[in-house]
């Protein structure tokens, strides 16, 4: 869009000025709409009682600066324990969804095969039909396998929940991987799985990236299966326990906000480090190969 | 997104094949642990549900079958049907909101961030902040934010001299199903805004050029060039609000209204109906039969809408080539 042309220079600098201006106006707003809410309850998680409620737009005074909130959430959640079974089915969901969709996308670009167009539609008919409607049976089945109240129940699930987009797009952009370097693997005796671990995934490896991070954040988030297969205060992810925590806690603000913080604070992070990375991995289709 | 993924040198007419190998263990070895565990706890359960909706269960705890009952029970039993058409007609209002607020807004976001305007990757990063929190979080922040117990909202309006207009909007039957859908265009406008701003990223410079040098202006090329150019992406959107709206929108409605769906039922939706169907509540037993009824009704609500969809509107969609 850098191209200089007669129709724009033509157009008055202040004609110019002006749209920026209002491009500016919109967005800006947009974006103060966008964290105003984030913002004004982590400040407020810094506050004591009466600093909440007299004036919960100001910044923490001296006065009103406290961290009893934090204190409380310390010493009555189990918020250790709920991050790091957030993180246990998160990374190990994660793990299985690209090991067995990246296979399986090998697979289904890399060989010849009946049932292959077929099989690749069942992969990924998963994307249309959510997985929760099938919770009744889900839950069932966790029974009869004990595995209800277990992180492994929600990591299957997650996993299952995950391959049809990860074996979608990988599929998808294996399929423009050249041929030639395998070949040359083949023709150099290299076993067919050692061509998948050593040749192709570390070309698909931007790509994985980018499924990680699109995979991560429902796997996260969710309530739903935390709340019916693992309910227990062992198994509870973070959202969970948030939520149960809150419940618990209506009146004490100062600890429903800190909570909240405590929520928050650590997706922001880790947003704030990998947001290049997401974001060029939604925008990845507008990068013309 | 996939059009233009499959425009890639990939695509290409080679003369080059897929290459035959010799035994095919391997490829059984590559596509098993996913095709296993995707079959054990993705479709089975969904054919299951679809099995148990046949179904009824029985005081003594056995089940008989009752073929299409429990949905003509869902449809058409007074106590049922008023919660099914009910939940329904909340879940299409939600849909129609999700269309006509958080997609032309997320278009308008797109299109402004697509002029590459200064600090566009820090206001692109900042809008899509709310996308990645968890609903819990959203809908309790928000829930904060509305009370009249805590007046954030309600001081900062009249502060602009709207004080007026403040309502406690998610207690009340009127606005709070309206109330609940905004607070979700707020969480996943980030959504809508990045699949549009990547396509009308993807649209060549020389089409651009071309049309302002045949004297086209700023509107009329966003118009006439690139909104037609995004029409499938726009396709695409509208059918992701339409299953998340389904799936998605529980979690909000359960972390700030719980599963009644109050007041009086006015936030109640299908994923609410299904759970307090299957689990039941304070008035009510759980009946797997029955929830997974209400799931199946909800699956064949979502094939209806897909297949209207690609009969409907996809196949009239022109895809230009690019």
């Amino acid at each position: 869009m850098n191209t200089v042309d007669t129709t724009r220079a033509r157009r008055g600098r202040m004609g110019r000025i002006g749209t920026a201006a209002g491009v500016h106006a919109v967005l800006l707003t947009y974006t103060l709409i966008a964290i105003f809410p984030v913002v004004i309850v982590v400040l407020n998680s810094f506050k004591n009682r009466r600093g909440i409620f007299t004036e919960p737009l100001a910044l923490p005074t001296a006065e009103t600066f406290s961290t009893e909130g934090y204190a409380t959430v310390l010493n009555q959640g189990n918020f250790l324990l709920y991050y790091g079974n957030s993180l246990i089915v998160t990374i190990v969901s994660l793990f299985l969804i690209l090991l067995c969709g990246a296979m399986a996308a090998h697979a289904l670009s890399e060989y010849r095969f009946k049932l292959n167009t077929l099989l690749g539609v069942y992969l990924i008919l998963g994307i249309m039909v959510p997985i929760r409607l099938g919770t009744v049976a889900i839950l069932q089945l966790m029974v009869d396998l004990s595995l209800v109240n277990t992180l492994v129940s929600l990591i299957l699930v997650y996993t299952a929940q995950g391959l049809p987009v990860a074996i979608f797009i990988l599929t998808e952009f294996m399929r423009t991987l050249s041929r030639d370097i395998k070949d040359c693997a083949r023709v150099d005796g290299l076993s067919e799985y050692r061509i998948f671990f050593e040749v192709v995934l570390p070309l698909i490896r931007p790509v994985l990236a980018t499924v990680a991070v699109f995979s991560m954040i429902p796997i996260w988030n969710d309530l739903w299966f935390p709340l019916i297969l693992a309910s227990s205060d062992a198994t509870k992810t973070v959202t969970l326990g948030v939520q149960q925590f809150i419940g618990q806690y209506t009146v004490n603000w100062s600890a429903v906000l800190a909570s909240l913080s405590i929520a928050i604070l650590p997706v922001l992070v880790l947003y704030a480090i990998f947001s290049r990375q997401l974001i060029s991995g939604i925008t990845a289709g507008a990068v013309k190969g | 997104m996939t059009e233009i993924v499959s425009d890639a040198t990939g695509r290409k007419p080679t003369t080059r094949r897929r290459r035959k190998t010799g035994g095919i263990t391997h490829i059984v070895v590559f596509l098993a642990p996913a095709v296993l565990i995707y079959t054990v706890f993705s479709i089975y359960p969904l054919v299951e549900s679809l099995r148990l909706s046949l179904f009824a269960g029985q005081p003594d705890g056995s089940a008989v079958w009752t073929g299409l009952g429990n949905y003509a029970r869902l449809l058409f039993d007074a106590n049922w049907a008023v919660r099914f058409w009910n939940a329904l007609w909340n879940n299409l209002i939600l849909f129609f909101i999700h269309m006509v607020v958080q997609n032309p807004l997320g278009l308008l976001l797109a299109a402004l961030l697509s002029l590459a305007p200064r600090f566009g990757g820090a206001y692109r990063t900042l809008i899509f902040v709310p996308t990645l929190l968890s609903v819990v979080i959203v809908g309790f922040v928000w829930e904060l934010i509305l009370s009249p117990l805590w007046g954030v909202a309600e001081g900062m309006m009249a502060a602009v001299g709207l004080g007026w207009l403040y309502a406690p909007w998610l207690g009340l039957e009127g606005s709070a199903l309206t109330a609940v859908s905004m607070i979700s265009v707020w969480q996943y406008v980030g959504i809508p805004m990045m699949l549009i701003y990547a396509a009308l990223l993807s649209i060549p410079d020389e089409l651009l050029d071309a049309a302002r040098v045949d004297g086209l202006s700023g509107a009329a090329i966003f118009w006439k060039v690139k909104l037609p150019l995004i029409l499938p992406t726009l396709g695409i959107v509208a059918i992701l609000t339409y299953i998340g709206n389904f799936t998605l929108a529980f979690d909000l409605i359960y972390s700030i209204q719980g599963v009644l769906g109050p007041p009086d039922y006015s936030t109640d939706i299908m994923g609410t109906l299904m759970f307090r169907t299957f689990f039941g509540q304070q008035t009510q037993i759980g009946d797997i039969y029955m929830g997974a009824t209400v799931a199946c009704m909800m699956f064949f609500i979502i094939l209806i809408g897909v297949g209207l969809y690609l009969v409907g509107v996809q196949r009239r969609l022109t895809r230009y080539e690019m």
